[in-house]
């Protein structure tokens, strides 16, 4: 037998070695696929491979659908003059060009109100807004989740009724209190309604609940204050909530352009100032583009930083009757 | 003799409330002011004629019987905001729930372009503007050079000013930038549910995917489902800004005015602010009225 094994031809040898070789290739090839194919469409039960390849085909159909305006506008910050006024329109950029943002960056020097100090006012509502909601939202969450007191339900109640009330159905009443604290031109008529939403109070204390009760008594036990609780023990464990509240309330602030409130030029945000310079017609229209790639652009990359415990958060967003 | 029981409980009980009103309270000064006064003082001036300038005066139901019977635009407003909300309110809705619920289908590294996508529209501020260029009425909008190209249409479709179109670009651009906290909420919630749960209704006879989202998936979400109602309500009831961004202010037959839309405008340009918080008063109350209904259907669900 082993004598038998021993006779060998090396050329018929090599060549059965080689498509041993090939096959193995093959298969490990084929597993690899269906390894990849299992990995894209997560296998569960009662996944029949056909809806897979439905839900994938619909997703990227509908996604791509939903891109179309970010595009054209992103194409469009990248066009050069010619192709901006081309008949019949081109969607997508041939010859790519920095021109508009030059463009941008010299209209907005020659502006009567310096651009730095557009950018300051935005800098600030956004900062002093989203970190003073951030503070007194969840303080407030704190101690309606933990600390008790008659009159919390009402409270929240009246908190999950409010998360209707947005400032864009609330803008005339708002107005009305505004000139009646004689806050309207102050950048605290910005910044107060944002420190008041309904929403990072409401997604604070959902969050707040996944907190252990032991954890806080056992604090408690050993003598530490309530306050010294909040900063040390429970701020730091809701970290994703935080964050989560930070990027809704600044993408309110950043995008907002202050409307009525605000007539003092001095003191109007970034987003207005951009918004009347792409309102300069034609000429303007790469501009245009620039500005809104720029001002959307913020929120993207705070979205796209911080997005997992965005959704870590929101899992605990719903509403209990 | 009966009150001092009484009397020490409240004390004890105020020392122990006494903290967390401490910690609530700095909120709730806000909260209250901007928030819950609004809906207050828009009920309160509804009554009023207010114009800044002059005193107050209370003419009690006079902006009511204006906004019934005399206004001819409010008739108008109403309908088109009744109209949008019913159409863009449920369709946003249920639009954003499949869409999470086809993304929690896939796995989790393209998982998350797409979240990003599709919630992108809500955060990028006045993008919708695009939409004013993607359907512009002349030849050069991209649509209608399209639909020219391939001779569908001889000539360019006024998308933005015939009333026949305006309300359908409108809804098409809502629908867009609808998918928003809702959406984010629902991306979530279908996360943390309990796999053990579609196991179990493999075993007891589910046959797809389809089935276990109605049997299965849906009830288990009510929370966020309740959440994303409140969403969507909102932002159906107050749609103005695309308006204005599309159509213009007023547009061509008022045929897109909303009632927000007529409220700014009353507002801030004429500065009748007394009849622009009735108008306010008449929203809140179809937001509420929407919301109560919406829970009720809700709590059904499942059952």
């Amino acid at each position: 037998m082993s004598e038998k094994k021993k006779v060998n031809i090396p050329v018929l040898n090599a060549i059965v070695g080689f498509f041993k070789k090939i096959g193995r290739g093959i298969k490990t090839f084929f597993i690899r696929i269906r390894r990849f194919l299992r990995h894209i469409f997560a296998v569960k039960s009662m996944r029949s491979l056909g809806g897979d390849i439905f839900v994938m085909i619909f997703l990227i159909l509908f996604s791509a659908m939903m891109f179309v305006p970010m595009l054209y506008v992103i194409c469009n910050s990248l066009k050069p003059y010619d192709e901006l006024f081309l008949y019949p329109p081109r969607f997508f950029v041939h010859h790519i060009t920095f021109d508009n943002f030059k463009n941008l960056s010299i209209v907005m020097s020659n502006s009567y109100v310096p651009f730095t100090r557009y950018f300051f006012n935005t800098v600030f509502i956004t900062v002093v807004g989203t970190g003073l909601h951030v503070i007194f939202a969840s303080m407030a969450a704190y101690s309606l989740e933990k600390i008790h007191f008659r009159g919390q339900n009402a409270f929240f109640s009246l908190v999950v009724v409010a998360l209707l009330f947005t400032p864009n159905v609330t803008s005339i009443p708002n107005f009305i209190i505004m000139s009646r604290l004689h806050l309207v031109d102050t950048y605290w008529a910005l910044i107060m309604p944002a420190i008041g939403s309904a929403m990072g109070l409401f997604l604070m204390k959902q969050f707040m609940s996944s907190i252990h009760d032991a954890m806080l008594e056992a604090a408690r036990i050993d003598g530490a204050g309530e306050l010294k609780i909040f900063f040390t023990i429970v701020m730091p464990n809701v970290k994703p909530a935080w964050l989560t509240l930070i990027i809704f309330s600044a993408t309110d602030l950043w995008n907002n352009t202050g409307g009525v409130l605000i007539r003092t030029e001095q003191i109007k945000p970034l987003a207005f100032a951009l918004q009347q310079i792409s309102q300069g017609g034609l000429a303007r229209a790469g501009v245009a583009g620039a500005i809104s790639v720029l001002l959307m652009s913020v929120p993207i990359i705070l979205f796209i930083t911080t997005q997992s415990q965005v959704l870590d958060t929101m899992a605990s967003s719903g509403i209990k009757e | 003799m009966s009150k001092s029981p009484l009397a020490c409980d409240w004390r004890q009980n105020w020392k122990k409330d006494r903290v967390a009103i401490a910690f609530l309270l700095p909120y709730a000064i806000f909260f209250v002011t901007f928030t819950v006064l609004p809906v207050v003082i828009s009920i309160i001036y509804g009554f009023t004629y207010y114009n800044i300038f002059q005193p107050t005066r209370l003419i009690w139901f006079q902006n009511y019987i204006r906004l019934m019977t005399s206004d001819s635009v409010f008739p108008i407003a109403l309908q088109n905001t009744l109209k949008f909300a019913i159409i863009c309110g449920p369709g946003g809705y249920i639009l954003s729930y499949l869409v999470a619920w086809m993304i929690n289908e896939i796995s989790s590294k393209i998982r998350m372009l797409f979240v990003l996508i599709c919630y992108s529209p809500t955060i990028a501020g006045s993008i919708y503007v695009v939409f004013s260029v993607l359907f512009s009425g002349d030849a050069y909008g991209y649509i209608n050079s399209t639909l020219m190209e391939y001779g569908i249409v001889d000539k360019p479709i006024e998308w933005l000013t015939d009333p026949n179109y305006i309300s359908t670009v409108i809804i098409i651009c809502v629908l867009w930038g609808s998918m928003g906290a809702g959406f984010l909420s629902f991306v979530a919630g279908f996360r943390t549910i309990d796999t053990q749960f579609y196991e179990a209704a493999a075993i007891d006879g589910l046959r797809n995917r389809w089935q276990e989202l109605w049997y299965v998936t849906l009830p288990m979400m009510k929370p966020q489902l309740l959440f994303g109602a409140t969403m969507s309500i909102t932002s159906a009831f107050s749609i103005h800004q695309q308006t204005i961004a599309l159509a213009g202010y007023p547009s061509t037959e008022d045929s897109v005015t909303t009632i927000v839309n007529l409220m700014v405008d009353y507002g801030y340009q004429r500065f009748d602010l007394g009849y622009a918080s009735a108008m306010a008063t008449v929203l809140f109350l179809m937001m509420l009225v929407s919301r109560w209904a919406i829970n009720k259907l809700i709590a059904r669900t499942g059952t």
